[in-house]
């Protein structure tokens, strides 16, 4: 097995809540009704192409991708398009969603649902692309960045290091990690995949220390695939940050401002590289994904295989409802994903997780006065020193922003969740980072 | 209702009181061997300094700022036990008060309060002591082991003050200068809570372990005393210099570990804080060794908080993804 590795600096070890490890992958089942974003993914919204009355089936294509940088977005289930128009989404902010009723459980004839594992490849690295495109898959740990763009070289540049990313460093998630355990052979082979397109022969897989049973299996199955490699990396947090996982893995930094192909490297989440085997191997579009719900208030935590567009509030029933303790719903990890405003809003291709806190574990201190412990900045994987730009911001010395390098923060919360005194250091730098870019 | 809030969503249980508690936890073990080693009235001592401590930040923002009371966050105490360690166990109780006034009112809450003082409080409190009093400040009682009651009858000097007024390059007669088993664990004269290295050490491990300081002020600073005197000792031979003795006498261990890791009062940033204790480490043995003091770790701390602001302004840690 090889060595452990870890970016070097700052970090923080928050309890890991992982009590769905060891819950298997379960059928979310149907909703009622789902309620489909046009936009799920960094860039423009897709092009709408049904319309109200229009049946469609598990599969069809709803939203055509508006240029390079957007993504198709597909159909989860069958039945009637009921109403196409602005709502809200989970945060808060009003999207264009297209609402479906449920009716049966057609699919689209091209869709392979066999269980059957296919090794060959029998496609060139355009035709990966292409097939990655028309499935609408983006990147499925959070940033939903459209996945074609990065899975194909840019010109200009060379790529030698593709990295699988399996680090699952929020707390509560674990549909990464069942993933790994259940899917285990089809990310392989999604890496391979990935390999071709690029035009390279290797591919590393990167799990936390944590989830000894997904590289257990990882390491099994990578024996037969030439190329192929798990390595273990330190359990601490942001491992899973595409910058802190190139440095752990490579030992390069990538250059301030600059991305990751300019190290030669890029990084795929093992959800993506999953859709990615479906999408080129199946036919799949990306209509569905691994969602774990939990939080200490949750009452039946579990991680499930749910229809992109179901209610959040769905799910919530589904593992005991709202209780009393529930104080607030998090979707995504509760370092870095959004609290919920609306529970009715639909799950997307980006919801890694649905947790539920009771009010002791979300509960937030008052804040009180610095005591110039300095943790922020030992704790910053950036090395930024957030003690500093909170200063700056609050005595509105903006022009000092970029020598104290804000825009090198990776907002990962790592000063804010540490700070002793409680202060929102998180807040103030991204009101920094947003004060530099009103400034440009 | 659902709450809203903005990431991260959930904090660590850690908040400025329980780094306090983990902080007095630490000066326990120091406590102990002031009690052990002068009896009754080190614990005198303690409870008088840490009371008017307390005492005054209430007063201060019940009576004169109007405020919320900040002793909570027991802060208060920490100075308290700090001032209390750095003084003689026969210091007359009432001017624990003055020192205690010093440090709580004019160093800490005329400042702005915990976290905004750019002094030592308790540091100010034992200079201004040492300087109004330097009798009652130098006057040094032998430890007596176990013995509580024991008036603190004998007195003699320091192992400081004995390295400091001996001849060039003589050497002392047998059982002048302490050993260094009882330098270690504490059987010797001094401040009360400067005298046992094991037990300062015990705290340093505690302080490290919870993660409420790092190693690098008490590496750097107790590194820099050992190089620099164990150099004039390679060069000279001289038992004036000799740095095992420097490290274990005085109050270099208490200063190191406990003082010059304040956080108000030390640079935020790893590098500032090498620095810092570095030149913390270089200003005590200048004092020690060429000044008119035998001791000179006060000192050194407070001209080294005067540069913290600087130091912070001047050096900063690399950042991800620049040039090395």
């Amino acid at each position: 097995m090889n060595k452990v590795k870890t970016f070097s600096m700052g970090g923080i070890h928050p309890n890991k809540y992982k009590m769905t490890s060891a819950s298997p992958i379960m059928d979310a089942g149907l909703p009622e009704i789902v309620t489909i974003p046009v936009k799920q993914h960094i860039g423009a919204p897709a092009k709408i192409l049904v319309k109200k009355g229009d049946k469609v089936k598990i599969g069809t294509l709803l939203a055509d991708a508006d240029g390079i940088i957007s993504a198709d977005v597909h159909s989860s289930v069958s039945g009637e398009v009921l109403k196409i128009e602005s709502a809200e989404g989970g945060n808060g902010y009003l999207e264009d969603m297209i609402t479906i009723r449920v009716e049966g459980n057609e699919y689209e004839e091209t869709i392979d649902r066999t269980g059957q594992i296919s090794r060959d490849i029998p496609l060139t690295a355009a035709e990966i692309i292409g097939k990655i495109r028309e499935a609408g898959i983006v990147g499925m740990g959070g940033a939903g960045f459209p996945t074609p763009v990065k899975a194909a070289v840019p010109e200009g540049k060379k790529v030698d290091c593709l990295i699988i990313n399996g680090i699952e460093c929020e707390p509560f998630l674990t549909a990464d990690e069942r993933l790994m355990i259940e899917k285990a052979e089809q990310i392989v082979l999604g890496a391979k995949i990935l390999n071709k397109a690029l035009g390279i022969q290797n591919a590393i897989i990167a799990v936390d220390e944590n989830k000894p049973k997904a590289i257990e299996i990882l390491n099994k199955i990578t024996k037969t695939y030439i190329g192929v490699n798990v390595q273990p990396c330190a359990t601490k947090y942001p491992q899973g940050g595409e910058k802190q996982l190139i440095a752990a893995i490579t030992g390069h930094e990538v250059p301030s401002g600059k991305l990751p192909v300019d190290v030669g490297c890029v990084v795929q989440n093992v959800g993506t590289v999953f859709a990615i085997y479906e999408a080129v191997i199946k036919n799949k579009p990306l209509y569905e994904r691994v969602i774990t719900v939990s939080g200490d208030a949750c009452a039946h935590p579990g991680n499930f295989l749910v229809r992109i567009g179901t209610p959040i509030s769905y799910l919530i029933e589904k593992t005991g409802g709202l209780n009393k303790n529930v104080a607030q719903v998090i979707l995504g990890g509760p370092m870095m994903g959004s609290a919920v405003t609306n529970i009715h809003a639909p799950v997307t291709k980006l919801t890694s997780g649905i947790l539920l806190l009771s009010e002791k574990l979300s509960h937030k201190e008052q804040e009180t006065d610095c005591i110039r412990c300095g943790k922020c900045a030992l704790v910053c994987p950036v090395g930024l020193e957030p003690f500093l730009i909170r200063r700056l911001m609050s005595e509105y010395q903006t022009d000092k922003l970029r020598a104290a390098h804000v825009q090198d923060c990776i907002e990962c919360g790592c000063c804010a969740y540490t700070c002793p005194a409680r202060i929102p250091l998180l807040d103030y730098c991204k009101l920094a980072k947003l004060e530099l870019k009103k400034k440009k | 209702m659902l709450k809203i809030s903005t990431t991260p969503h959930f904090q660590t249980q850690v908040n400025t009181r329980q780094i306090m508690l983990d902080v007095i936890i630490a000066l326990l073990p120091a406590a102990l061997a002031a009690v052990l080693f002068f009896g009754v009235n080190a614990l005198l001592v303690i409870l008088t300094s840490v009371a008017s401590c307390v005492f005054f930040e209430y007063a201060v923002c019940r009576w004169w700022l109007k405020s919320a009371n900040t002793t909570h966050d027991l802060s208060a105490i920490i100075t308290g036990l700090l001032l209390a360690y750095n003084l003689p166990s026969s210091i007359p109780l009432g001017m624990i008060l003055a020192g205690a006034f010093m440090a709580i009112v004019v160093a800490k809450m005329c400042y702005g309060g915990l976290g905004k003082n750019i002094f030592n409080p308790a540091l100010v409190g034992r200079v201004f002591l040492f300087i109004s009093f330097p009798v009652q400040m130098t006057h040094w009682p032998q430890p007596h082991f176990l013995n509580f009651f024991a008036v603190d009858a004998q007195t003699g000097a320091t192992t400081l003050g004995l390295l400091k007024h001996m001849e060039p390059g003589t050497t002392p007669p047998e059982g002048i200068l302490p050993s260094y088993e009882d330098m270690f664990i504490g059987n010797i004269g001094g401040c009360i809570g400067e005298i046992s290295a094991l037990a300062l050490l015990l705290g340093l491990i505690y302080l490290l372990w919870r993660g409420i300081i790092t190693w690098h002020i008490p590496f750097y600073y107790v590194g820099t005393v050992f190089i620099l005197t164990g150099i004039l000792y390679l060069l000279t031979g001289d038992i004036r210099y000799d740095p095992l003795r420097h490290i274990l006498s005085g109050g270099l261990l208490l200063g190191a570990f406990f003082m010059a890791t304040d956080y108000a009062t030390s640079p935020m940033t790893v590098r500032g804080q090498v620095l810092y204790a570095i030149a913390c480490g270089i200003l005590t043995v200048v004092i020690r060794l060429y000044g008119a003091y035998p001791e000179g770790v006060s000192f050194a701390i407070l001209i080294m908080n005067a540069f913290v602001p600087l130091i912070d302004k001047y050096v900063h840690g690399r950042i991800f993804g620049h040039r090395r």
